[in-house]
């Protein structure tokens, strides 16, 4: 029998550790501030090999230029879940209901939303109605204002960092979940890829006010930087280019995390 | 990664119980990646001669139900009635019980005893992760699964047993906590089913699939 048993513990649910994969034209990339864009491999290689490291979910992010791009290499998702049985969640020009059906039958698990619902948010309740709310992630990428604004702290930005919205990054957010979001992924465009940490105020503020998991996402450099977004109230923390280039493995983290009290699901052997 | 079996090797075909709800793709490629020959179907003729049964689903307890209801349903006890084996997965699972509560009763198919209830709200939820398992029993559904495994869940609702007792009788194959401790695997006879989803539960997952197969199968053969 397992420890679980009898004890006083509410949950035995662990956090997540979840490496996110930017694809272009079905390869890895990663970049600065979603610029500078390097080629680093196989989606579906490194896939498998994060999950055999323990990770315990994939995010792609599909940030192909054009829609014809896209439609033209999909198979990678399929290679992807014909060897990677732990959730694979993909986003990236999901526009219309029949767009996420075909990530599904792709191959997807969950579908992740960034700038299509905040021109039409009704998307939202289509896709919850349709597949269920988990299978909806509401992807975030959200920015302080420039010039800061006494009533918002930030504000959504789209397209790879280029397009701010005009429009609360909170609010968008509670909205999103009514609407039947299941998951936010959280990105701070501030600190995407510095590795100077996450926007933990941001972090915070979101945590308050939602009561499904967030996904912290945005300036991973440090195995101390995934603890303090799961101590600032993250329910999983997504992390790239400490992946990518190997500064860590994903076991390596989840043995760090874990020694700092946070439950861990034990890597498979 | 889990050897890939040769796809041939069990005789039957798994018969996949399409609901309406949710998307069933990854449960068939979990399904053939184990070894096993399998189809998405809706046709009541299919599964009412099915000797192997996956019934998956996602979201509401509802959904699913009102679409079982009618043909789908009497095909699925008839398979059951001449000795099909079943696995229930997330909502699947939960259809197997005599009454979930999600936005007011519903009737079960009654096929487990237990009752589907909310999980308490001093915890989050939905309860989305992967979580452990307690309590297994001896089971052969884990065979080669090293006690106090994890599994992927989501879910908001689950299984209780309608008495004091957590396991009023031997259908509670094993426990998870969650707020409370609630039963994440059942089994009575060849009706089986999990509240999380082994599909996408990594080496531990497949491995409970593929034990869900050979036992149907050899069930089968030795008929």
């Amino acid at each position: 029998m397992t420890p679980a048993s009898g004890s006083t513990k509410l949950t035995g649910l662990t956090n997540r550790i979840i490496p996110c994969l930017d694809v272009r034209d079905g390869r890895v990339v990663k970049g600065v501030r979603f610029k500078n864009l390097q080629d680093q491999g196989d989606p579906a290689e490194s896939a498998a090999r994060y999950a055999e490291q323990g990770a315990d979910e994939i995010v792609f992010l599909d940030i192909t230029a054009s829609p014809e791009g896209r439609d033209a290499d999909r198979d990678w998702i399929r290679r992807t879940a014909e060897q990677v049985f732990i959730p694979l969640s993909v986003g990236g020009g999901v526009r219309r209901l029949e767009d996420a059906e075909r990530l599904l039958r792709s191959g997807a698990d969950k579908v992740a939303l960034n700038s299509s619902p905040i021109d039409r948010p009704e998307l939202l309740d289509e896709l919850a109605r349709r597949f269920g709310s988990q299978c909806v992630v509401l992807s975030v990428d959200a920015g302080r204002w420039s010039r800061p604004r006494p009533d918002s702290r930030w504000q959504v930005v789209t397209h790879g960092g280029r397009r701010p919205r005009g429009i609360d990054a909170i609010e968008w957010i509670v909205e999103g979940v009514e609407r039947g979001a299941g998951e936010i992924l959280l990105t701070s465009i501030d600190s995407d890829g510095t590795k100077d940490g996450y926007d933990l105020e941001l972090l915070e503020e979101v945590c308050r006010r939602v009561s499904v998991p967030v996904i912290a996402s945005g300036g991973a450099g440090r195995p101390e930087h995934l603890a303090a977004a799961l101590k600032a109230g993250a329910a999983a923390v997504l992390a790239a280019s400490i992946f990518h280039q190997g500064t860590y493995t994903v076991g390596e983290i989840k043995a760090y995390l874990e020694q700092q009290g946070f439950p861990m699901r034990e890597s498979p052997s | 990664m889990t050897e890939l079996n040769d796809p041939s090797q069990f005789a039957a075909e798994t018969i996949v119980i399409d609901a309406g709800v949710g998307n069933l793709d990854n449960l068939a490629r979990a399904l053939r990646h184990v070894g096993g020959d399998c189809r998405v179907t809706t046709d009541p003729q299919v599964i009412s001669s099915a000797k192997c049964l996956v019934l998956p689903g996602v979201g509401a307890f509802r959904p699913p139900r009102e679409t079982l209801r009618g043909a789908m349903e009497e095909a699925l006890r008839s398979a059951v009635d001449h000795g099909a084996w079943l696995l229930g997965i997330c909502v699947g699972f939960q259809l197997l019980f005599d009454r979930g509560e999600e936005f007011g009763n519903t009737d079960g198919l009654g096929l487990l005893p237990g009752v589907v209830r909310q999980l308490p709200d001093d915890v989050p939820i939905p309860h989305i992760g992967w979580n452990q398992l307690h309590d297994e029993t001896s089971h052969a559904l884990f065979a080669g699964i090293p006690s106090g495994s994890y599994f992927y869940f989501v879910h908001s609702f689950a299984p209780h047993a309608t008495s004091d007792s957590l396991c009023p009788d031997s259908t509670c194959l094993a426990r998870a906590t969650h707020g409370v401790p609630f039963i994440a695997v059942a089994g009575r006879g060849r009706i089986l089913g999990t509240q999380f989803h082994p599909e996408r539960s990594g080496p531990a997952g497949l491995s409970l699939l593929s034990n869900f197969l050979e036992l149907a199968h050899a069930a089968d053969s030795s008929d």
